[in-house]
């Protein structure tokens, strides 16, 4: 059957098993917009800004697992993708973003919204295609899903010219590709796994540090299984929040630069750390040559280039965190955990718990835990970057994967709220809720209006400070309180905002009444909340270990 | 430390600046890099010279294998290869030392491509330090340009890389 090449890529797309895409209309994806007019099997949501769209495509993914779309116009456009593909790209998220290109013809001659996407998304895909011709575009669709939802997930960007999209194809979608550069490693070396069992048995003091790779390999229940049979406390990264339930005993929260004080103890103090899918970033390790003094370290990863990359490995097993922990936990033996390790832990616990000063101004930190009460645990969260993701992150006991979407390696302001568009729509069913901050809200509140005209009931609950609050912190506690363009307390009335774009809006000024508009919002069905809570201005986020510290040297409050 | 890598890549555009990006990218610093086809015209290899220790090096060749359009890395140690660079050199010559710079070239082995009134080019193909032995030896009579192509290297042996 003969279509356009437009037409082709929608076909491959629903092969592919895509059924939502979020895009942005513009000059050289008119082809695809025309063909996407009369199509029946793929919901085009219409975002405000591509960037959103990029967000989306990345919130939808983290959520469900599923590759994310996003389509945006040549020059602009897919420019205005770059900071959304970049997050994915930083936290391993299968996202497609496909971009218009001017015609062939005129590529190379600084045409109008001509922009060399292909080339400023190099370092920042885990592959990319200019399509030259309409005879491999079904093959390039089809390498581009294998590529970003196989291995360690990435983003992928397929750059397609407007005359391509014209172009007629006698269409016929591959079923098999050939790809003999790109071969993910699955499964573990057996030797290794054995190694790492016999490690974990003469540990005295073992601890997990689980990451990302936990969620995206869909290994909680092997995690779960290795934790409790072993009895070796669990700590996670930003990232790996939901991997392990913060609920069990042995969860010790997140580790690093805002993490508790017993999970960072622990992690200096324990001789062996068992790293699944994770890989050692610089919030997570402080002073690299100080990081986990006393350990041997075992350290699970899909990607090689993560084994060794910023610490030295006693034990490295490349593969699927999945495959690897599920033979590992068959030969480790089960245990009650030293009880002196334990008993440390347990100690520290009870000494040092995430704690702030109570008073009669509204805590960000008591607004979290009410969010928490109030969805009874069950919430997808989302957050923006800053304090309101370090609150959501300590307050918030996540206890199932894929429910806190944050953006962890690049830190992207404005990633909330598009990405909880994302996570709504593929989600329908769930209560999910953007944690924000009243800078990072701003970023991208246009996608307020993706919500509202899809009836979205996404919660999002803005920590008010009227500052731009962590870098404020940083200012207060390592720059003598010079804060240096960051009091935007000239903040627009958010409540007002969010009205005019059809949201429901509530502002909270009162401790008590944080959990009756919370209550209230949760009600609301049938498009977005906005609660604007003024919290306390210049509260900080505790534990924080300065930038370069060992992770135990920590100002605690 | 230096090491020279041979990277055989899919023979498709834009790989080349896939490969320069990521030594940018990642920081990895490149002394030279050469590019070409090879007995199979669907791939092509680049060979490369960096510098940094071991893990510099482990790092480099993992990230390289991750780009989707890298087929094999080999790691060529000087002592188990083959490495040669050509150069041509353009140097000032008159009547009056055309000789004597006749006899540098063939003490190295060189050849004399090109002959005018006032220069002469010489091409020499060679390992590093030959290349840079010639380049001193003629520096006294004026190097006017001179081209090195950078380092192209194969293994010694039957086996591949």
């Amino acid at each position: 059957m003969e279509i356009t090449g437009a037409q082709a890529l929608l076909e491959s797309l629903k092969k592919e098993g895509v059924d939502i895409i979020f895009g942005y209309p513009g000059g050289s994806v008119l082809p695809i917009y025309d063909a996407l007019y009369n199509e029946k099997g793929i919901r085009h949501i219409l975002v405000r800004h591509e960037q959103g769209a990029a967000h989306a495509a990345d919130g939808y993914a983290r959520s469900t697992g599923k590759v994310g779309v996003c389509l945006a116009t040549s020059g602009p456009g897919a420019t205005n993708l770059v900071t959304g593909i970049a997050t994915a790209s930083m936290d391993s998220i299968p996202i497609v973003a496909i971009t218009g290109q001017v015609g062939t013809a005129y590529i190379g001659r600084d045409s109008f919204q001509e922009a060399d996407i292909t080339g400023i998304t190099m370092p920042i895909t885990k592959h990319n295609y200019l399509v030259k011709t309409v005879e491999e575009l079904p093959m390039i669709i089809k390498e581009a899903f294998h590529i970003a939802r196989t291995g360690r997930p990435g983003p992928v960007l397929i750059d397609i010219p407007k005359d391509i999209q014209f172009k007629k194809i006698d269409f016929k979608y591959p079923d098999k590709i050939e790809l003999a550069s790109y071969k993910p490693t699955y499964e573990g070396h057996p030797r290794q796994i054995s190694h790492a069992a016999k490690a974990i048995s003469v540990a005295k003091k073992p601890l997990i540090y689980a990451g990302g790779g936990v969620i995206i390999s869909g290994a909680s229940k092997e995690l779960f299984e290795l934790a409790t049979k072993g009895n070796i406390p669990v700590t996670t990264t930003l990232l790996g929040k939901g991997a392990f339930p913060e609920t069990h005993p042995l969860a010790l929260g997140m580790l690093g630069m805002h993490g508790t004080v017993y999970a960072n103890y622990s992690v200096q103090e324990c001789d062996l750390l068992i790293a699944i899918g994770a890989r050692f970033d610089d919030r997570v390790t402080g002073h690299i040559e100080k990081f986990a003094p006393n350990a041997r370290i075992i350290h699970i990863d899909i990607d090689p280039a993560e084994i060794g990359k910023n610490v030295r490995v006693t034990i490295p097993i490349v593969g699927d965190v999945k495959k690897v922990l599920s033979k590992l936990v068959s030969q480790v033996q089960a245990k009650d955990g030293d009880a002196a390790w334990i008993g440390q832990i347990n100690e520290w616990k009870n000494k040092y718990p995430l704690s702030y000063k109570k008073n009669d101004t509204i805590k960000p930190q008591y607004v979290v835990e009410q969010i928490y009460e109030a969805t009874k645990g069950d919430a997808i969260i989302v957050t923006e970057v800053g304090q309101n993701q370090m609150w959501a992150a300590q307050y918030y006991k996540f206890t199932k994967p894929r429910t806190m979407l944050s953006s962890g390696g690049l830190g992207t302001m404005g990633y909330g709220l598009p990405a909880a568009v994302g996570a709504q729509f593929g989600n329908p069913d769930k209560t999910v809720v953007d944690i924000a901050g009243d800078g990072s809200i701003q970023m991208n509140i246009q996608e307020l209006t993706t919500a509202v005209n899809n009836k979205l009931p996404i919660k999002i609950c803005v920590l008010n400070n009227g500052y731009l609050g962590m870098v404020r912190q940083w200012q207060e506690i390592l720059h003598g309180r010079r804060y240096s363009q960051t009091d935007i307390a000239n903040n627009p009335d958010l409540v007002r905002v969010a009205e005019a774009y059809g949201a429901k809006a509530l502002r909270v000024i009162k401790i008590d009444d944080v959990r009756k508009a919370l209550d209230e919002a949760m009600a609301v069905n049938d498009r977005p909340t906005l609660i604007d809570f003024a919290v306390a201005r210049e509260e900080n986020v505790f534990p924080f270990v300065p930038a370069g510290q060992a992770i135990n040297e920590m100002i605690v409050d | 430390m230096k090491h020279t890598i041979a990277v055989i890549v899919n023979n498709r555009p834009g790989v080349l600046s896939r490969v320069s990006n990521l030594f940018s990218r990642r920081a990895f610093n490149i002394e030279s890099l050469a590019v070409g086809p090879t007995q199979d015209e669907s791939v092509s290899r680049i060979t490369l010279v960096a510098k940094g220790d071991d893990a510099v090096l482990e790092q480099i060749i993992k990230q390289l294998y991750k780009l989707i359009d890298v087929i094999r890395v080999y790691d060529l140690p000087a002592a188990s290869s083959v490495e040669r660079e050509l150069s041509l050199i353009k140097v000032a010559a008159n009547a009056a030392n055309r000789s004597e710079i006749m006899q540098v070239v063939d003490i190295f082995r060189g050849r004399i491509v090109n002959v005018s009134e006032d220069s002469m080019i010489i091409e020499l193909t060679g390992d590093e330090g030959k290349i840079t032995g010639i380049e001193r030896l003629l520096a006294k009579f004026g190097i006017k340009e001179l081209v090195r192509t950078g380092k192209v290297a194969i293994s010694r042996g039957g086996g591949e890389g």
